[in-house]
């Protein structure tokens, strides 16, 4: 396997994880918030010359120089794919932006360290292809959240008697795979429990009470850097898609299905603003586990989009309901609030964000929307357009909650609402990455196609199943991409 | 470079840069003022309309009447044979309807920029003036099904915006979500029907699906059963888009917005999208004599009900609308008859005279008032030939029928919405017990936050 030039991904994992350490000794909250932000804005820059140099390269996977930890924990601990290679630099990219956009007023209740924490525990994971150590950095990933909650005197309950399950299942499975094998006579009842944890850490109905339970205890911030890289989906790609029969991957879609609806719908009848956007994210998040599942090149292609197009453009839809937050407290949908007026350019990042989850024309998320039901038509031509349905009500729900938040009546204040520089500065880079997504798209496509046809190659050499023949007959050798 | 492809170039590059120029400034913290605004819209759209009438004059005088303008493909998988691509038809049908976008879009330009001179939301007009001038090019000039949905849904998001720009207004704003909720399910009926048309021919381009031959005179490659399947769904989101039987509640609510808005968008071009769209597939039409049928029937349903609501609507804007519904139900008869030319001269002419009549309305009220005063009283009030066929009862009858516009949005309401929100809240409260009995307590702080809030944001912060 070839090498990058630098130990970038191992940069990339240490840097948050020292700095979150440099942030805790900071001794208040501005100082520790100016860390953060230099520690993100390193790591990021790290993240991007790791994806830039894995480009270089033009291979499938490469490993770090030098490689230290791979050589401590095997060869699959540390390295780079074109599945995870863009996942890494939006990742740093979003904790960078919600650690800027974090406002002086609220940076005394905002957990920089945790933070930066679970950055970097979210970038290994990310980086990580061997089954033991996802399970663990999965685990890993749930102990900041916890002890957030925690420390704001909030009920963990409801997140443990999810997450709870979710880690024994995982461990459990993951054991019964390694003892039995994927083929064994208990592989079925191990694959079984891998997507019962993925189904719970995605948060697909009915187990994904703890998603709405987080978004009301912990911070907004907090609650959006744990759901937006979409650990679930990177779990179910790398310990159930290699070794799951087709008709398990497909009940898993189908259950991913009804949630986007379900979730969808839920969307609508909200009538508070973080609960909405839970919501909404659960709907696309499901939507993006549909396409993994479908397990068509088309489908999965389309999954793989609309996971950096959602997370790309939830994040920054989550983001300004934060910092409208920040400015008037937990916002009500039943009621309107006009505040267009006070901030027009937030008002026009949150429609276009919103916009752009639901796959509207001119966006980011718009060609990824259209792979992902042409993938679900092809396999289900019926059930599959309960994509679009999900769609469209998501879309209901977008324009909903901005005719509620921003106009219907006429809002007093004898401040200023409008948004400062950093927040209007990550509003603009998101909007920039939003839209030139979305007009020039080939290159994102490509890249996710290829991404694709190898996760499924790769499955189909690891089972030895004659449809392996067919897509590499059909396709011939698949050149790598360069984003 | 051919001069066809030049001037097809531009026509749609026009909008496209007069969309990018606005976007970016309102977008930007130095916004642009209103004159260099004015300046803009009136080269892009002058620009544009030059380039489609040369277009015009060029295929007469060449005698060509099918003329693709190719700019690649968008986004290609040649492995899977998905592709986007991005191409134009100026043909009999797209160049008259594109024509006739420009003239009504300058016309509404120029009036709105006095109109609305000083108003607060003059450049978020503007901007969503240059989204459904650059949506209008694109649907009618569109080549393959995918190029026309993508200006579909921006006439769609424009005119959901336009029709809640006073945004200080809660019924402004509620009927722009309605508008927007009737457009996203026409418009998933739309992306069903272009998945379909694709799964079965392999490609969006019209002129391979529709056969070889120029407008009209194409024929589909599809069965009588495809082209029902299909075109159903198409005509989902012709009912959609031109507020159509039982969607016709909502054109009346589009008269919210800002006049110069009701009269280019919902009055004229708007409202006829659907129409161009049945006229566009019409060689799909022709392969199911059922879906024909279907279509005429949906047409002369909404002529009727819409003659008899607007005889009775209280005020010039939603009369108008109604009026203007009822020729649209004409011309999607006139479709679903088998016509093709006809119905897009009757469009051309339609649009033109509502236009113009949407934009006198304010000053004709004026002139009215001005008349009653001179005569000293109401102007006589005059009865047709038609109430002496009918007993009382039955006028009554149908009068508040009418009055309440045949009741459809209620229907919609009382059928879809609220059995559909009434189990979606059962399952909230249904999420509430079980993450209470979870948390041994209650679990959700949104329950505390007040609709009223009065707190003012000096105090929270």
């Amino acid at each position: 396997m070839l090498e990058l030039h630098l130990p970038w991904l191992e940069l990339v994992i240490a840097i948050p994880l020292v700095g979150a350490g440099v942030v805790a000794l900071a001794r208040d909250a501005e100082t520790a918030r100016r860390r953060a932000i230099l520690v993100g804005g390193v790591t990021l820059a790290c993240t991007v010359g790791q994806w830039l140099d894995f480009s270089l390269l033009h291979t499938f996977e490469a490993h770090d120089r030098g490689d230290v930890l791979s050589r401590v924990f095997g060869p699959d601990a540390v390295v780079i794919d074109e599945l995870s290679a863009p996942l890494l630099p939006l990742t740093a990219f979003l904790t960078l932006v919600v650690v800027a956009a974090t406002l002086r007023t609220k940076a005394s209740r905002f957990p920089f360290a945790w933070t930066l924490v679970s950055e970097g525990i979210t970038l290994a994971l990310l980086s990580c292809r061997a089954p033991w150590g996802v399970v663990i950095l999965l685990v890993a990933q749930m102990i900041p959240p916890f002890f957030e909650l925690q420390r704001r005197g909030r009920s963990p309950r409801v997140f443990l008697a999810h997450m709870g399950p979710c880690v024994a299942l995982l461990i459990a499975g993951q054991a019964m795979v390694d003892v039995g094998g994927a083929t064994g006579p208990w592989s079925l009842l191990a694959i079984g429990m891998l997507t019962a944890a993925v189904l719970i850490r995605s948060g697909c109905a009915p187990v994904h009470c703890w998603m709405t339970d987080l978004f009301e205890n912990a911070t907004f911030g907090t609650a959006l850097l744990f759901v937006t890289p979409m650990a679930g989906a990177y779990a179910a790609v790398r310990l159930v898609f290699p070794i799951a029969p087709d008709q398990a991957l497909r009940a898993i879609a189908l259950l991913s299905l009804f949630t986007a609806v379900y979730a969808a719908g839920m969307a609508l009848v909200q009538r508070e603003a973080r609960r909405f956007f839970c919501y909404l994210f659960l709907s696309n998040s499901s939507l993006v586990l549909v396409g993994l599942e479908i397990a068509t090149p088309v489908g999965l292609a389309g999954g793989l989009c609309v996971w950096l197009s959602v997370g790309l453009s939830l994040a920054g839809f989550g983001l300004t309901l934060r910092a409208l937050e920040s400015r008037t407290g937990r916002l009500s949908l039943a009621e309107y609030h006009g505040l267009y007026d006070h901030m027009p350019s937030l008002a026009i990042f949150f429609l276009l964000t919103g916009l752009a989850s639901i796959g509207f024309p001119g966006t980011i998320g718009f060609m990824g929307a259209e792979l992902l039901v042409e993938g679900a038509v092809g396999v289900y031509p019926l059930i599959g357009m309960l994509v679009v349905a999900a769609a469209a009500l998501n879309g209901i729900a977008v324009m909903h909650a901005y005719f509620r938040l921003f106009t219907g009546t006429v809002h007093t204040t004898a401040i200023s609402l409008e948004a400062r520089f950093p927040e209007w500065l990550a509003v603009m880079a998101l909007s920039a990455c939003v839209i030139s997504g979305g007009l020039v798209p080939q290159l994102g496509v490509t890249s996710r196609y290829h991404a694709a046809v190898e996760l499924i190659n790769r499955r189909d050499r690891a089972s030895e199943s004659p449809s392996n023949r067919e897509i590499t007959s059909r396709r011939g050798t698949i050149q790598p991409c360069h984003p | 470079m051919t001069a066809f492809q030049i001037l097809g170039t531009i026509v749609v590059a026009s909008p496209t840069v007069l969309v990018a120029v606005l976007g970016a400034t309102t977008a930007s913290r130095w916004p642009m003022s209103e004159r260099a605004i004015h300046r803009w819209i009136f080269s892009g759209v002058l620009v544009g309309m030059t380039a489609a009438i040369a277009v015009l004059v060029l295929m007469l005088l060449t005698g060509d009447r099918e003329v693709p303008v190719e700019f690649g493909q968008w986004v290609v998988i040649p492995e899977e044979d998905f592709h986007f691509h991005m191409k134009f038809l100026f043909d009999w049908l797209s160049v008259p309807f594109v024509i006739l976008s420009y003239v009504l879009c300058g016309t509404i330009g120029a009036f709105a920029n006095r109109y609305l001179h000083r108003e607060p939301g003059y450049r978020r007009f503007s901007m969503c003036y240059a989204l459904f001038t650059l949506g209008m090019v694109l649907t009618s000039l569109a080549g393959t099904i995918e190029v026309l949905f993508f200006g579909w849904e921006l006439v769609g998001l424009s005119s959901a915006l336009l029709i809640a720009f006073f945004h200080e207004r809660a019924a402004a704003v509620r009927n722009g979500q309605w508008v927007w909720s009737v457009y996203r399910i026409s418009d998933a009926a739309f992306l069903i029907a272009a998945l379909a048309l694709h799964h079965l021919k392999g490609e969006g381009d019209f002129d391979l699906m529709m056969g070889a031959g120029p407008w009209p005179e194409g024929v589909a490659s599809l069965t009588s059963a495809q082209a029902l399947f299909i075109g159903s769904l198409l005509l989902v989101a012709a009912m959609g888009k031109s507020a159509l039987v039982p969607f016709s509640g909502w054109l009346p609510r589009a008269m919210e917005g800002p006049t110069p808005s009701s009269a280019v968008f919902y009055g004229a071009l708007s409202v006829h999208l659907g129409a161009f769209l049945l006229l566009r597939v019409s060689p799909i039409l022709e392969r199911s004599v059922i879906l024909s049928a279907a279509v005429a029937a949906v047409g002369v349903l909404t002529a009727v009900t819409a003659a008899a609501s607007a005889r009775v609507q209280s005020d010039i804007k939603s009369s108008l609308a109604y009026a203007s519904l009822t020729q649209v139900g004409v011309i999607v008869a006139e479709i679903g008859f088998g016509l093709r030319v006809i119905p897009l001269v009757h469009i051309i002419g339609h649009a033109s005279l509502r236009s113009l009549q949407l934009l006198r309305a304010p000053s004709l009220l004026r002139d009215y008032h001005a008349l009653e005063n001179a005569i000293g009283g109401h102007l006589p009030a005059q009865t047709t030939g038609w109430s002496r066929w009918f007993p009382r009862s039955w006028q009554r009858w149908a009068y508040r029928a009418a009055l309440e516009r045949f009741f459809l949005d209620a229907w919609l309401e009382t059928i879809v919405v609220r059995p559909f929100v009434g189990i979606l809240s059962w399952c909230d409260r249904a999420e509430r017990r079980w993450t209470d009995w979870l948390a041994r307590g209650r679990s959700r702080e949104s329950d505390d936050v007040l609709p009223n809030e009065m707190v003012v944001e000096e105090l929270k912060l």
